[in-house]
């Protein structure tokens, strides 16, 4: 029972994580209708910048850790943002009414040219970070396995759960918001009564790259250890996360991850560690085939 | 109230017959108990004011949407009775002979004029080539039949005038010709009946009146049936034998051109109610000519 | 880049309008040392013990310049000022140069203290960069300066536009010649041959991709694995059964065909994008089982031994096993270990070639049309009576087949395969040789192969940048042009092939 509970926190810490990626590929689908193939990589940034906010903070003297932390979230979070706005601003404005085709093309060409691109500047080798925020709380004995709720995990909730409130009221509440419900309706109309459509998707695309840079920086502070790679296969999952959740809609993506989180966690608990990718692209194909809308999505009617 | 289905004149048979056609997104009913008949070597049109239903019933008609509730029912002249809510979409195209053109023209841009009406014939190339195997090799019944192909298509080219635009491009081509195109493209499938979404739609007059010849020509030449939506009321007067009416997804009138032009229930689903008093006296006294 | 206009006559432009341009530029440096400033100011340094950090400060404020004056010139140039672009630009790539070659020649002066850069790749690119904005702002002043009226030049690229367009009839056997004439010229050595054998591998692939991508418009990110699937069939059939290339290579084909119509079941309703990550995660899956599955696959070990293919029986070694005769003996030649490589390289290039005229044979038949309506519009196909399923599904099943045999040579070739080589990386590469190519264009595969693939093996040294450089082109080639570089596509049928031109076929009917 000790046990899975255990899978559970982690599980729900882990969606956490994906739940946070996948709202930036859900807010660029629904308002462009293109996968950014290359958000991964946006996550995979942001634990670089803050590793080596965490290494200059160190050499600096600065130990304390909340302040440490709050430096280093701002700083994360606003190099990500640059980067995820000249993503945009590069790649994929020029093909806003170019084939869809293109558009994949370049963002895996985006993709591939920022995975070496850190990797040319910062090695190919594995990075690990001393942990940073440790201990934690220790309840519920069965004798055989005491759980452990980390005090880093209990902050990466706190962070979610308080982003998810900024944001969900930053969508339903400010001109903003309302800016990108508009474009995600219908693109043309918005900017004919008005809207900046430029300015809006520059925007969406700043906020996930934000949401998406939190989650680097939990990833690293979680795991300890990040390399290159690994905006690749959180990509996947989290895309797979904002399908599973229904695309388009943002409380389905954090809902689709939490629920990746968790299979992801149980799997590798109680079964094999090697195939837990298997397990997420599965989940993938069989959204897609037999409800392809999601779980919070619409179903969408073909015009002919 | 309806009007009785007019009568099929002598000689002339039922090909597609529509019994309590329902269809529900949802919660929403896009059409309501809706029966009619289209008769061969006739031109049926549906009319109505937009968002009647017309392009559900006609998705439906084609494969596109699954009825909720109803009969569909075509009597091919040569291959016999086919339940088209049975089918799935492209059968109905393939066996039942169901062929039709959409309402935002559906060529296929990147290959030729030629081309487009050689993949219309798609399912006989693809017996005469052995299901591709013989054709790899070189078959002469493949070869024969493709010539046989260029020959229908060289037909219907004349026919709609673009033979010399043969190998263009077919996204190049002007509105009007991509339009006459479609239904060249139709008609290369050899279908029983002819569905057209709305044929006129963007046409000037003089384009208007060639695509009425050719429709004429179409039900007298070939003696299929032709089912269309339109709005142009020209050539819905012009060239049907046959008119239903459809209003908030039920028919509100069904009968000859002239029956269902004179027909209030008609009138008042494209001029609204209570309006008659506030009518600018032109139009009331132009109402009122018609009515006498 | 600034169209070439009357713009460039003095007296017909617009003033310059600094404070905005200097704006914009302004707009622009922020930028660029934003991104900069995390990841290029500060390297991380694996030392004992941990990570320390590097600081190139000086590189960041280098890039930062180069990002301001930069953004300058392209104003300058697109408010059609040429003049002090060319005046600056050109000395200063010239110098560059000068720094950079002098270590060639000059070494004593020791000239290349001066690159900023640390990194000789950056400087060079920072050359290129000068030299071209240079270079287009004096082809700018020449063509101001020319007295050719834009009418003749627009005829006059028309000629060269419909020459290059005749001749490109000829491209097609004028690369074959050259392909079969390749190994028997004086340059070319082993390596020469084997950078040909991976070019032609990756040719072969593209035109097997093509055929679900550039003519079915399926977006396949997981081709690898039916490249896998075919390595490790021929593999483990040689191996357990101890049967010959040829004998293994069509259930090479089969069983990767059959993968691909796995594949294609669940994918029949996605489309786009969808499509793309579920074949992506497709292929991911087939690697990761791969890895894992030691019985079968022996994981990451690989499998090793892979048996050789033979001259229709004939192997080629130097020293033949008891009863057999190689292929040397029996033609009364001189062993020479060249020769397998030379036959390997003419077995890609049938293969290759096989692949091409299947692909061109089958454009022309009805499902290879299909394939292409189905392309252009999925709905238009299923109101003409075309199943889109079992097309889709043949388009899938047969990329695949091709994918085997590419995979079934690759394994031979090699002797090894492990799950290493079957990285979604590939996929990449292939798709973007399909896609920069041009879609569905047999040559723009050829040549987008040459430059992928070719020219970073002659530049070994450089190997570390392949990658970079590769995504770099593939957004770069896509953002200016989106149909790929030779997008173009032929009809496969003419209305004068099915009958000799005669007057009245000419005439046109007129509609009733």
């Amino acid at each position: 029972m000790g046990y899975f509970i255990q899978q559970l926190i982690n599980g729900i810490t882990l969606g956490m994580i994906y739940g946070l990626i996948a709202i930036g590929y859900t807010m660029v689908y629904g308002i462009i209708g293109m996968i950014n193939f290359a958000h991964g990589e946006l996550f995979m940034i942001a634990a670089f910048i803050s590793i080596i906010s965490f290494l200059v903070l160190g050499l600096a003297g600065i130990g304390w850790v909340p302040v440490a932390l709050l430096i280093v979230l701002a700083a994360t979070m606003l190099l990500t943002s640059v980067y995820g706005w000249a993503l945009e601003r590069v790649a994929y404005r020029p093909l806003r009414h170019s084939p869809r085709l293109a558009a994949l093309i370049t963002a895996i060409g985006m993709s591939i040219f920022l995975q070496n691109y850190v990797q040319l500047l910062q090695g190919a080798r594995l990075k690990p970070l001393q942990p940073v925020i440790s201990g934690g709380f220790q309840f519920f004995s069965d004798g055989q396995f005491t759980v452990t709720l980390s005090y880093l995990q209990i902050i990466i909730a706190v962070l979610t759960v308080a982003l998810m409130i900024v944001f969900t009221w930053i969508i339903n509440r400010t001109a903003l918001g309302r800016s990108q419900r508009a474009c995600q309706q219908d693109l043309k109309m918005a900017s004919l009564v008005g809207v900046n459509v430029d300015r809006t998707i520059s925007l969406t695309f700043v906020i996930g790259a934000s949401l998406a840079s939190v989650a680097g920086l939990m990833f690293l502070l979680l795991y300890g250890v990040i390399d290159f790679f690994i905006g690749f296969l959180a990509g996947i999952k989290a895309f797979t996360a904002a399908v599973l959740g229904g695309i388009g809609s943002v409380p389905g993506a954090m809902l689709g991850g939490l629920l990746i989180g968790l299979i992801e966690a149980f799997w590798s608990g109680y079964f094999t560690v090697e195939y837990k990718d298997v397990a997420a692209f599965s989940i993938l194909v069989m959204v897609l085939i037999f409800r392809p809308t999601g779980l919070l999505g619409k179903p969408d009617i073909e015009k002919v | 109230m309806s009007v009785p289905a007019a009568r099929a004149a002598s000689g002339e048979n039922t090909l597609l017959s529509v019994e309590h056609l329902s269809i529900r997104f949802g919660g929403l009913v896009a059409v309501d108990d809706v029966s009619f008949t289209a008769g061969d070597r006739q031109i049926t049109a549906i009319i109505g004011p937009n968002g009647a239903g017309k392009t559900t019933v006609f998705n439906c008609l084609t494969g596109f949407y699954k009825p909720t509730m109803g009969r569909l029912t075509l009597r091919h002249p040569q291959k016999g009775e086919f339940l088209l809510e049975r089918m799935e979409g492209f059968q109905i195209a393939r066996k039942a002979g169901v062929a039709r053109t959409f309402q935002n023209i559906r060529l296929f841009p990147a290959m030729s004029v030629l081309e487009n009406l050689i993949v219309a014939q798609h399912n006989m190339l693809m017996r005469a080539s052995g299901y591709t195997v013989l054709g790899l090799f070189g078959s002469k019944i493949y070869k024969k039949a493709e010539k046989e192909a260029v020959e229908l298509a060289r037909y219907w080219l004349d026919r709609i005038g673009l033979t010399d635009r043969a190998d263009s491009n077919a996204g190049n081509l002007a509105y009007g010709a991509q339009r006459r195109l479609e239904i060249a493209r139709a008609m290369c499938t050899r279908p029983a009946m002819l569905c057209l979404d709305e044929p006129a739609a963007g046409l000037n007059p003089r384009e208007s009146g060639e695509l009425t010849r050719l429709l004429i020509s179409i039900r007298d030449e070939e003696g299929i049936g032709v089912l269309l939506i339109e709005h142009h009321m020209d050539v819905v007067m012009g060239i049907s034998d046959h008119v239903v009416v459809l209003d908030y997804g039920r028919k509100i009138s069904d009968g000859s051109p002239q029956a269902v032009r004179d027909d209030p229930a008609v009138i008042r689903a494209y001029l609204g109610e209570e309006e008659e008093e506030d009518l600018p006296p032109e139009v009331a006294r132009d109402l009122g000519d018609r009515g006498a | 880049m600034a169209d070439v206009n009357a713009s460039t006559v003095p007296s017909l432009r617009a003033p310059l309008d600094l404070p905005s341009a200097l704006r914009e530029c302004g707009v622009v440096a922020l930028v660029v040392f934003a991104l900069a400033f995390a990841l290029v100011g500060f390297r991380i340094q694996d030392v004992p013990g941990g990570l320390d950090i590097r600081y190139r400060f000086h590189e960041v404020v280098a890039i930062t310049a180069v990002g301001f004056v930069g953004r300058f010139a392209w104003i300058l140039l697109r408010q059609g000022r040429p003049f002090p672009v060319a005046v600056t630009a050109l000395p200063f790539g010239v110098a560059l140069l000068a720094m950079l070659l002098g270590p060639l020649y000059a070494p004593a002066a020791k000239l290349e203290r001066l690159l900023i850069f640390g990194d000789v790749v950056v400087n060079w690119l920072l050359a290129l960069f000068t030299l071209g904005f240079g270079g287009r702002a004096a082809w700018m002043i020449w063509h101001a300066a020319s007295t050719i009226t834009p009418e003749a030049r627009e005829a006059r690229m028309d000629r060269i536009g419909a020459a290059v367009q005749n001749a490109s009839r000829y491209i097609g056997p004028l690369l074959l010649g050259l392909a079969l004439a390749l190994p028997f010229m004086p340059f070319a050595d082993r390596r020469v041959l084997d950078i040909a054998t991976l070019v032609l591998t990756y040719v072969m692939l593209g035109w097997g991709l093509n055929i679900v991508v550039g003519l079915a418009g399926l977006l396949d990110l997981g081709y690898v694995a039916f490249y896998a699937v075919g390595a490790y069939s021929y593999a483990l059939l040689a191996l357990h059964f101890d049967l010959g290339f040829w004998t293994c290579l069509p259930f090479a084909g089969i069983m990767a065909a059959f993968a691909g119509i796995l594949l294609g079941f669940p994918v029949l309703r996605l489309r786009g994008d969808y499509l793309a990550i579920v074949t992506l995660g497709f292929g991911e899956m087939v690697r990761i089982i791969l890895l894992n599955w030691y019985k079968f696959t022996k994981g990451p070990d690989g499998l090793s031994g892979i048996p050789r293919p033979t001259f229709f029986g004939l192997p080629m070694t130097a020293n033949p096993s008891e009863g057999e005769q190689t292929f040397h003996q029996f033609f009364g030649l001189e062993y020479s270990s060249v020769d397998r490589i030379i036959f390997l390289y003419f077995l890609i290039l049938a293969l290759a070639m096989v692949t091409n005229l299947f692909t061109l044979r089958i454009r022309k038949l009805p499902v290879g049309r299909a394939w292409e309506a189905l392309r252009e519009d999925e709905i238009a196909c299923r109101s003409l009576g075309i199943n889109p399923r079992n097309t889709k599904l043949t388009a899938f099943a047969i990329g695949a087949m091709f994918g085997g045999f590419g995979g079934a040579f690759f394994a031979t070739r090699q002797g090894f395969i492990s799950p290493e080589s079957f990285t979604f990386i590939e996929s990449a590469i292939i798709l973007a040789i399909v896609v920069l190519g041009g879609m569905g264009s047999q040559i723009g595969v050829v040549f987008a192969a040459i430059l992928l693939i070719g020219l970073p093996e002659f530049f070994r040294e450089l190997q570390q940048y392949r990658m970079l450089a590769f995504g770099a082109a593939m957004v770069t080639i896509m953002v200016w042009r989106p149909r790929g570089l030779l997008a173009h596509r032929e009809p496969t049928i003419r209305l004068e092939d099915a009958r000799p031109k005669s007057a009245s076929a000419k005439s046109g009917g007129q509609s009733p």
